[in-house]
């Protein structure tokens, strides 16, 4: 902990004077970039170097080609699979949802615990939600013995498996509908109640609102989020390790099982895959930004 | 407790309970109320049922609460509680120290460097934790091109977990800290200050940082239950800490794994519930001291 | 028999009454103002109007049709909303074609009828833009032409201007009264500025709490105050309080001067009475024959540019007046401490009753108003 004192009070020094020429001024940013480079930048550029050149030092795009093995394929694969399906399920159960407390008519009392918990249960992912699923739906799950006991319904014996890639989704999901709810509670608010107001007294019924009026202004939320959603599932984890250890083909699972002991045969893979994450994540982070920055722009 | 798949979900889902649960709700004539109680009773389902079944788990011991009392007799749980919440603590400090004087500068001194700190708080949502990890072990495992052992060290590799814990959570610090700092006229109060006599270390203990305090705070619980939970990182660097530990648990025993469980979720409960309260006190005192 | 009719609506809240049983007939063509401070009711009668809220008792109709009961989607009545309520998500084309849209006209009779309104509104061309884009004053005018495409039967308008700076409220209004004129469209304007209610309409319905106060055309309202809640909210006011001296004569005292009105006063004789004069109505010097004199010593001079605002005591504890007089050049204004008489016509004085008088007196707190 020592270490960490004295590198932030270094950096802080070379601040302290006030009434300097602007152009000095950046001096006082560098602790911030000096940080980011060392811990964000390095790592990725890094990454980024070690994807292009091969074991022998050399440049070469032979791992990104690589990644076109069938392993590789099939993980990637899978992933996106997971993540779509997550990605939609979670944002149109979590719009139902949290219509269902805003618009729908139930007991005004219902939202704020909704919200809150679904800030809890956002961030419940990980090894406890693998656990808790697994307690719940294993082969000796609460909800497993009970269908049996109940109504002689042998889960496992029909075919499902809670370690499967539906299994998997099916957990995902737990974490997925409360960021939607969460992101798409105060678009539904910014929905003006004089805007159904004047759609009605125009002649709107209640579904031609909700289809020209309601839904075109929450698209953008909706589809923002879903893309977030897609990305969130993608670079999940913890979540799948515990779950199910390298049974199923997940894109992070596999770079995890490269920085454990060079599964892959060749780092530079690895290198490779982490890649791709950083940009499908990319993608996913910047159409939500974009996606938000143009709802934004209408709720004005 | 909480290992969130990308710092994203966390920011965002701190932000909105932080923000409030907006107005209650509003509604027209309704007449297929039954549907949307149809609705909500199957997702309330969805989310209550691992919770409970992880409850009964914890119970199912032959001597009920024995999952709970072997739990806190094991040194490990209580060891590795420490060193996440003290790598949580080293986590905040250090975020603090660094962001705080950073968003106040960027603010005060170079605001046309904003947009840019701005798009460097965003980068950590696009490296997911375990490329994050993966970089961080190349460049500092000791390997070229630094050549630097920091990870065969333990203290080496436990200011690593932090360093990326401070990644972590640098979106919502940032942006936590950068709105507390728009609602205080700090060209003013800085001004003001140093008409007084006072020197840029007075002037960010005992000017700028108590009127940020609540974003600070609210960031600072949100911090702690990332880091309480997180799992990757710290498997990957060879950490004690909780995520491992639970992890390690679950797979060697059946029923303490679940009392942990519980005990994990109800700390994340406790710090979302304190950015939520956080929230709420925050928006009066805004009102009170925005001054433009 | 009017074109819109309001018979007994009343509408209650479970906390308190918010309209109490509204008569009102107006008709067809008709520009009618409900003015009031917020709080009086005139918002919910439109809205009841509008089918937002259901009257807890009496009828709606127009033309004849009880509409009491209908949906707000069947009623034909366009309504411009306080914030213009524009969809974001449309352009102002979409926007204003929107009523016929959901009515199914066919596309090329909506392009039509969208820039016929366009060009009502001076707005041709903006078509293709999106409401953010637009001013506040270009964003309540796609308001209007929204609810006028579908031809309504009655045009709503629920304190438009309110949100808008003065300057473009004064222009706006204008305009939406010359619209109204154009298209002949029977109106209905809520708002709690008297100067626009005045201004614009054919009849005015002041409200408060409630309650209807006063029905009439503007000249009625300001110049003829049914209650003393209607002389205090339109325009301004002096109170003078003083006794009855010879009821059947209208004569009564003011201080220790003599004042007869034009019409015999309720009342004993000793009786206290209260006497209301708008500003205007005062003049400085002796007036013609048969005007009514007080004399008074001047007290305050504001001196305003084009007009002299003068505070004068009256002689024999009889109270202070307020006027204003004009600036003209040449003209010697009145100083400090002179005694002056002034004049006013017996027939714009108004009586006010007891107790009225005592709460007109306390809130026109004779304040500079500008």
């Amino acid at each position: 902990m020592t270490s960490v004192a004295t590198t932030a009070t270094t950096q802080d020094a070379p601040r302290a004077r006030p009434g300097s020429r602007r152009s000095w001024a950046w001096l006082g940013l560098v602790p911030f970039l000096l940080f980011a480079l060392l811990f964000l930048a390095a790592p990725v550029l890094l990454l980024v170097a070690g994807s292009i050149h091969d074991n022998a030092g050399s440049l070469t795009l032979q791992n990104y080609q690589d990644l076109a093995r069938p392993d590789i394929v099939l993980a990637f694969r899978t992933t996106i699979e997971i993540s779509l399906v997550t990605a939609v399920v979670g944002t149109l159960f979590g719009f139902l949802m949290a219509y269902a407390v805003i618009l729908a008519g139930l007991p005004g009392w219902l939202r704020a615990p909704l919200v809150t918990f679904a800030g809890v249960a956002s961030n419940f992912a990980g090894v406890p939600l693998a656990l808790a699923f697994i307690f719940t739906l294993g082969q000796l799950g609460l909800v497993t013995l009970w269908l049996k006991n109940t109504f002689g319904l042998h889960l496992y014996q029909e075919g499902f498996s809670l370690f499967t890639q539906t299994g998997l989704e099916l957990v995902y999901l737990y974490f997925q509908l409360p960021l939607m709810i969460l992101i798409i509670a105060p678009a539904i608010d910014g929905l003006k109640k004089e805007w159904r107001e004047a759609a009605e007294n125009l002649g709107a019924t209640s579904r031609q609102y909700w289809r020209h009026v309601a839904l075109p202004i929450l698209m953008p939320s909706l589809m923002g989020t879903a893309i977030l959603l897609f990305g969130n599932a993608f670079g999940a984890q913890a979540t799948a390790y515990q779950l199910t250890g390298g049974t199923i083909p997940i894109v992070a699972v596999k770079i995890g099982a490269q920085i454990s002991g060079d599964v892959l045969h060749n780092v530079g893979l690895g290198y490779a895959m982490a890649m791709g994450m950083v940009v499908i994540m990319s993608v996913a982070i910047g159409g939500y930004l974009l996606l938000q920055r143009k709802a934004e722009r209408w709720m004005r | 407790m909480s290992q969130s798949p990308t710092t994203i979900a966390s920011t965002v889902a701190a932000q909105a309970v932080a923000t409030g649960s907006g107005k209650p709700g509003s509604h027209r004539r309704r007449r297929d109320r039954l549907v949307w109680w149809v609705v909500l009773i199957i997702g309330v389902t969805y989310f209550v049922l691992p919770l409970f079944a992880t409850f009964q788990v914890s119970l199912g011991m032959t001597v009920p609460f024995k999952a709970y009392t072997n739990t806190f007799n094991d040194p490990k749980f209580w060891y590795s509680l420490l060193y996440s919440a003290v790598c949580a603590i080293g986590t905040i400090l250090f975020s603090i120290a660094l962001i705080v004087p950073t968003a106040y500068w960027a603010r005060l001194k170079v605001p046309r460097a904003r947009p840019a700190i701005e798009f460097i708080t965003l980068l950590p949502f696009v490296v997911p934790p375990v490329v994050l990890v993966f970089g961080l072990i190349q460049v500092y495992g000791g390997g070229p091109p630094l050549g630097l052992p920091i990870t065969s060290t333990d203290l080496g590799s436990t200011f690593l977990l932090i360093a990326a814990y401070v990644v972590l959570s640098l979106p919502y610090m940032y942006r936590s800290v950068d709105n507390g700092l728009r609602a205080v006229d700090i060209q003013s109060l800085t001004e003001a200050a140093q008409s007084l006599g006072a020197g840029w270390p007075t002037i960010i203990f005992r000017v700028i940082l108590p009127n940020v305090r609540l974003s600070v705070l609210s960031g600072a619980f949100l911090t702690f239950a990332i880091v309480m939970g997180e799992y990757t990182i710290a498997n990957f660097l060879a950490r004690p800490a909780f995520g491992p530990y639970l992890s390690f648990l679950g797979r060697t025993k059946t029923f303490e794994p679940a009392a942990v469980t519980l005990i994990s979720f109800g700390l994340t409960w406790l710090a979302m519930a304190m950015i939520a309260l956080i929230g709420r006190k925050s928006r009066g005192r805004v009102t009170v001291v925005a001054v433009k | 028999m009017g074109f819109l009719e309001l018979e007994g609506v009343r509408k209650e809240f479970a906390t308190h009454v918010a309209v109490q049983g509204f008569d009102l007939d107006v008709p067809r063509g008709d520009f009618v103002s409900f003015l009031g401070p917020s709080g009086c009711g005139k918002t919910t009668t439109l809205r009841m109007i509008a089918g937002f809220e259901l009257p807890t008792a009496g009828s709606i109709r127009i033309d004849g049709q009880d509409i009491s009961r209908t949906p707000p989607h069947d009623r034909n009545v366009g309504m411009v909303f306080q914030s213009y309520a524009l969809f974001p998500n449309m352009t102002v084309a979409d926007n204003i074609g929107f009523g016929l849209r959901v009515r199914h006209v066919k596309k090329d009779d909506i392009r039509r009828k969208v820039s016929e309104m366009l060009d009502l509104i001076h707005l041709a061309g903006k078509g293709g833009q999106y409401p953010y884009e637009l001013s506040g004053g270009m964003q309540q005018r796609v308001a209007l032409a929204r609810a006028l495409a579908i031809e309504p039967r009655v045009l709503l308008l629920d304190e438009p201007l309110s949100a808008l700076d003065a300057k473009i409220r004064v222009a706006l209004r204008q305009e939406i009264r010359a619209i109204q004129r154009q298209l002949g469209i029977t109106t209905v304007y809520v708002t709690h500025d008297q100067e626009e209610a005045l201004s614009l309409s054919d009849t005015i319905v002041v409200m408060s709490e409630g309650r209807v106060e006063q029905i009439g055309p503007p000249s009625a309202i300001y110049g003829s105050p049914a209650t003393p809640f209607v002389a205090r909210f339109v325009g301004q006011l002096n109170v003078l309080t003083g006794t009855v001296a010879d009821p059947k004569a209208g004569r009564m005292s003011v201080g220790d001067q003599a004042i007869t009105l034009g019409a015999p006063l309720t009342g004993a004789v000793g009786s206290e009475a209260s006497l209301a004069i708008r500003p205007e109505a005062i003049e400085l010097g002796a007036g013609e024959d048969g005007a009514q004199r007080l004399v008074g010593v001047v007290e305050d001079i504001q001196f305003l540019g084009p007009v002299i605002r003068v505070r004068l005591r009256l002689d024999g504890a009889g109270g202070s007046l307020l006027f204003d007089t004009f600036n003209r050049p040449g003209t010697v204004p009145p100083v400090l401490g002179e005694r002056v008489t002034v004049s006013f016509p017996s027939a714009s004085a108004l009586v006010l009753d007891a107790t009225a008088a005592a709460v007109a007196a306390s809130e026109t707190d004779i304040e500079e108003t500008p």
